[in-house]
């Protein structure tokens, strides 16, 4: 779909969208997917073809569709990043504590989250920044501990060109062993048992990039295909 | 109805008995919900040593620019605790007036994951003392607190959070404090209702009369509610802005 890069996103490999665009690929038919803040919400974009996707936002709105169109905005309807959607017919509406019990008990088939860091055995941090004070968990703790897979979309490296993909998390954790998939600017990434893999690679970056920028072992097939791109 | 009204004829009315100390919840989410004029009138009423529950101290883009919010009652010197699924900038280009006073030491900021917050309430509602979640687990949050396994699988002990006084906002409202919410305005206000001592609402439309909301169709039932405040148009009262609309 759209390679539009917006002002903070880097220049090199998968645009944001191209990033959501790979993970919603591996979105099942019917599935309940919750999105977090900032790059996954690019994921409602995604064309599913014929795939049924439920969109559930953590303020209890089940079954939100695209984006309202700006003056077309419901003052009474935002997801979780406070943007004004739209609702598809079916939709329901819940409060807070039924909205975290879908969560809690195990009903979400995927949350996407952003991150700060995902660590090779799956753990992975985005409450807390380096030296701050308090934090921003939001749902990311119930969702992470809950949904049945965990993704993580987020950029390969900081904007002072640190890994974010490293062995052990430096920074406070938000759960321990959870992430299954991980999509970067650079490539898609698999936790299996034996570390992290690299799966497919962005187009414009090679092999020796993706390691010199990647702070832990990485387990690399002979041959690395392409990321697969949305049609 | 009895002889006593839940109608009150102002915000300054129906919150003039809160006591310093008291735990206040404040509903809404992304300003959707949020209890706006009732933030102003705590902030005006000014009772002190408060701690406040809500999932963040700060608004949204939809919430003009001079509204009330818990960043006032923080400025006021009226907070001693703040309990929030927020309690820190969630960018780094973000300020939030919250962190300078938690980084003098003058407030205390229990951060909750937020589904956990909203079951402390629940709890608190439902008459349930504490209960055992998998969220937050293995994390800086669960050091040093109780945990155990079921089905092996390890949980973290939370206890109920009761609340003296609930401040919500709600889409209709009877004369016997039935309360519907429109979309997402729901969040956590029947919950803090529900928690609550004391609930007083600020409602979006006119008071209806008892038994105008089908008893299938109330969200939250008026037993739990003690206090209807009708929001009056703008500029009386106060009403989230279309994004990207200048401030009133």
């Amino acid at each position: 779909m759209s390679e539009r890069r917006t002002g903070s996103e880097r220049a090199k490999g998968l645009s944001r969208q191209q990033m959501c665009d790979r993970l919603a690929m591996e979105f099942g038919d019917g599935w309940i997917v919750n999105l977090g803040i900032g790059i996954p919400t690019l994921c409602s974009n995604c064309n599913f073809g014929d795939r049924e996707i439920i969109f559930h936002s953590e303020n209890g709105v089940i079954g939100y569709g695209p984006l309202a169109p700006a003056g077309e905005e419901d003052l009474h309807l935002v997801n979780a990043g406070g943007q004004h959607v739209t609702l598809r017919p079916g939709a329901a509406i819940v409060h807070h504590a039924d909205s975290f019990a879908l969560i809690r008990s195990g009903r979400i088939d995927v949350t996407v989250l952003g991150a700060y860091e995902v660590a090779e055995n799956g753990d992975f941090a985005n409450w807390k920044m380096a030296g701050q004070q308090g934090g921003g968990i939001g749902g990311a703790m119930d969702l992470a501990a809950c949904a049945k897979h965990v993704f993580v979309a987020m950029e390969h490296q900081t904007r002072n060109g640190a890994p974010r993909l490293v062995e052990r998390c430096a920074i406070p954790a938000t759960a321990r062993g959870v992430v299954n998939l991980v999509v970067t600017n650079f490539g898609l990434f698999e936790i299996t048992k034996a570390g992290m893999a690299l799966k497919e690679i962005a187009p414009g970056v090679t092999v020796d990039e993706v390691k010199a920028t990647t702070g832990c072992n990485l387990i690399i097939p002979r041959e690395v295909p392409p990321v697969r791109m949305a049609r | 109805m009895g002889a006593r009204s839940k109608i009150f004829p102002s915000f300054a009315e129906a919150v003039r008995d809160i006591p310093d100390g008291a735990t206040i919840g404040f509903g809404g989410f992304a300003v959707v919900g949020m209890p706006i004029n009732l933030y102003g009138a705590v902030a005006a009423q000014g009772a002190k040593g408060l701690t406040c529950v809500s999932n963040s101290t700060r608004g949204g883009a939809t919430l003009p620019a001079d509204a009330p919010d818990m960043g006032q009652m923080i400025q006021n010197g009226q907070v001693k605790k703040v309990v929030c699924a927020f309690t820190a900038p969630t960018r780094a280009s973000q300020r939030l007036i919250l962190s300078e006073y938690v980084a003098k030491g003058l407030i205390e900021a229990e951060l909750t994951p937020q589904g956990t917050l909203a079951e402390r309430m629940r709890a608190a509602g439902a008459g349930i003392p504490a209960f055992y979640t998998p969220a937050a687990v293995g994390t800086e949050l669960a050091e040093g607190r109780e945990t155990r396994v079921f089905n092996g699988r390890e949980y973290l002990l939370e206890l109920a959070l009761p609340l003296d006084y609930a401040m919500i906002r709600a889409h209709q409202a009877d004369a016997a404090g039935n309360l519907r919410f429109r979309r997402s305005q729901r969040n956590f206000n029947p919950i803090m209702a529900m928690a609550a001592r004391v609930t007083i609402v600020e409602v979006e439309e006119d008071i209806l009369p008892v038994g105008a909301i089908d008893p299938d169709d109330v969200h939250t039932a008026g037993v739990f509610v003690h206090r209807l405040v009708k929001i009056p148009p703008p500029p009386a009262g106060w009403w989230p802005q279309r994004p990207g609309s200048v401030a009133r």
